[in-house]
């Protein structure tokens, strides 16, 4: 799956920019699906990168896991979801020193999630690089009851919490990992605009 | 400038170059607060010209009975530090600016890690008292050749997460093994030579460190040089002495341009240069090197000038 081109948008909706390996310093590489490709292709770049890396890989579905495990990283980890990666994340941060690199590929999900913890572990932002691969689809926190809802793909679309019919703001929460979805027929009870695939 | 009228209430030699200078307001009333790493720039009048050297405070930020600064002697500087040793007594009244910093902790980070040589220490005085108060982890490594360089031992409180290298007793600094094992959200403050800076940069730069963790601070003394003169947009010539900067020679020609640091760091005196016919010697940490070959813009705090003319847009 390509890297994901995304249209102009309002300051706060993140782009990812392609993985480019830093020299020398220790790796973090998380990965679900297809971002496991972004990942090879920044081995690719630097071969010498692996030996320091740990990898955590979350398939999600994608075969990419042999592959990815033949790249030779210091460490490597298959996990079923985010949630279940997320101790082995948490401890490989906790024992990580200043000079440490973040690598994160895959759906924004898995880059917003993955950035909030990195973050509240004192990772510095400018250490943590994301690319997207695979799915659009928005991890989405309603304003009104806090629920987060996975694998938006449609706007607007109901809180899988509370029901209110959210619309899918392009504002991005680095510290939550989440987009917000506010109420779409506030003002208007029931009249709700025309339900729409999100694009990129 | 903002400036208190204060009283000298101790002068303490605290080594042979270095001297501590303790001011309080003269009816006793309470000072600023200011913030670990501030600087106040203190007015001398020495022999009709009227210098102004930028100074860290190196008392308790959150103490306001007095500031507190230690001034190290440059016998081959202009004066400024000479008329502070040998002119200024206790209950002598010397103008002060408000405290300004340019060199804060970041209160975001997890643990402070604070390098510095010669009395390039001062700025971390107040902000260890800042650490302490707020229970913030830290370490302060302080580096010297000989111990007889190390001007601000004498200042340094004795505490566990002080850490004192000497290189000629064999404990050289390794910035390696200092910046190597530092747990996330660390963030280093330099403060000394360029190249103690020079050297944390890199090293941090090689271990993979991002630039926003890193912080410095070089105060430069406006060095002395040749005479020199500058001509303003009204036609007016101003003549620039050996032993003045640009800027005091502006002053004294009451001739007005904002400062702020006096040591070619915050970038408040950029001067746009209408036309230059010679070289001027940027003497600054604000200008890019892009700037300063462009030749159309000046530091007047710290930078000289060689050549016919130098036209200034003042
Ligand atoms: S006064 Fe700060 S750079 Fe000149």
């Amino acid at each position: 799956m390509p890297r994901t081109a995304f249209t102009p948008s309002i300051t706060s909706r993140p782009t990812y920019a392609p993985l480019r390996p830093h020299p020398a310093a220790p790796a973090l590489m998380l990965a679900d699906a297809d971002g496991a490709e972004a990942l090879m292709e920044l081995a690719a770049a630097d071969p010498a990168l692996m030996a320091r890396a740990h990898v955590i890989y979350i398939p999600a579905g994608a075969a990419h896991g042999p592959g990815l495990r033949a790249l030779g990283s210091a460490m490597y980890h298959e996990a079923p979801s985010f949630a279940a990666a997320t101790e082995r994340f948490r401890k490989a941060l906790t024992d990580a020193r200043m000079g440490t690199q973040l690598y994160l590929a895959g759906t924004e999900g898995l880059i917003g999630q993955a950035t909030a913890e990195a973050l509240a572990a004192g990772l510095p932002a400018d250490a943590i690089q994301a690319e997207h691969r695979g799915t659009i689809a928005r991890r989405m926190q309603c304003v009104h009851c806090k629920g987060m809802t996975e694998d938006v793909t449609t706007d607007p679309f109901t809180c899988a919490h509370c029901g209110l019919v959210l619309f899918v703001r392009d504002h991005f929460s680095r510290r939550l990992g989440a987009f917000q979805g506010v109420c779409v027929d506030a003002e208007t009870p029931g009249i709700l605009p025309e339900t729409q695939e999100i694009r990129a | 400038m903002n400036a208190l009228e204060l009283r000298v209430a101790a002068v303490d030699p605290i080594s042979p170059l270095v001297t501590r200078f303790r001011f309080e307001h003269p009816e006793g009333a309470t000072l600023p607060p200011f913030s670990g790493g501030a600087h106040v720039v203190v007015e001398m009048p020495d022999d009709g010209i009227l210098r102004r050297n930028a100074y860290s405070l190196i008392s308790d930020p959150l103490d306001g009975r007095a500031y507190e600064i230690a001034v190290r002697r440059e016998d081959t500087g202009r004066g400024g530090s000479r008329f502070m040793h040998h002119r200024v007594k206790a209950g002598d009244m010397l103008r002060v600016t408000r405290p300004i910093n340019l060199f804060s902790l970041d209160l975001r980070a997890r643990k402070h890690v604070l390098i510095g040589g010669g009395i390039g220490i001062t700025p971390f005085l107040a902000q260890l008292a800042q650490l302490t108060r707020l229970q913030a982890p830290f370490e302060l490594h302080y580096a010297a050749r000989t111990r007889s360089e190390a001007a601000g031992l004498s200042l340094l409180p004795d505490m566990p997460q002080v850490h004192v290298h000497i290189s000629d007793e064999g404990n050289r600094m390794d910035l390696g093994a200092i910046l190597g094992h530092q747990p996330l959200g660390t963030h280093v403050y330099t403060c000394g030579p360029e190249g103690l800076i020079a050297a944390v940069d890199d090293t941090a730069a090689r271990l993979g460190w991002p630039r926003g963790a890193l912080h410095s601070e070089a105060f430069l003394a406006p060095p002395p040089g040749t005479p020199f003169a500058v001509t303003l947009a009204s036609g007016r010539r101003i003549e620039v002495g050996p032993h003045e900067s640009l800027l005091e020679a502006l002053e004294a020609a009451e001739v007005p341009v904002d400062w702020s640091c006096r040591g070619g760091a915050c970038g408040r005196c950029e001067t746009r240069v209408a036309a230059c016919h010679g070289r001027i010697e940027h003497n600054d940490h604000w200008l890019t090197d892009d700037e300063k070959a462009a030749q159309t813009k000046i530091m007047p705090c710290v930078s000289r000038f060689a050549g016919e003319t130098l036209t200034l847009d003042l």
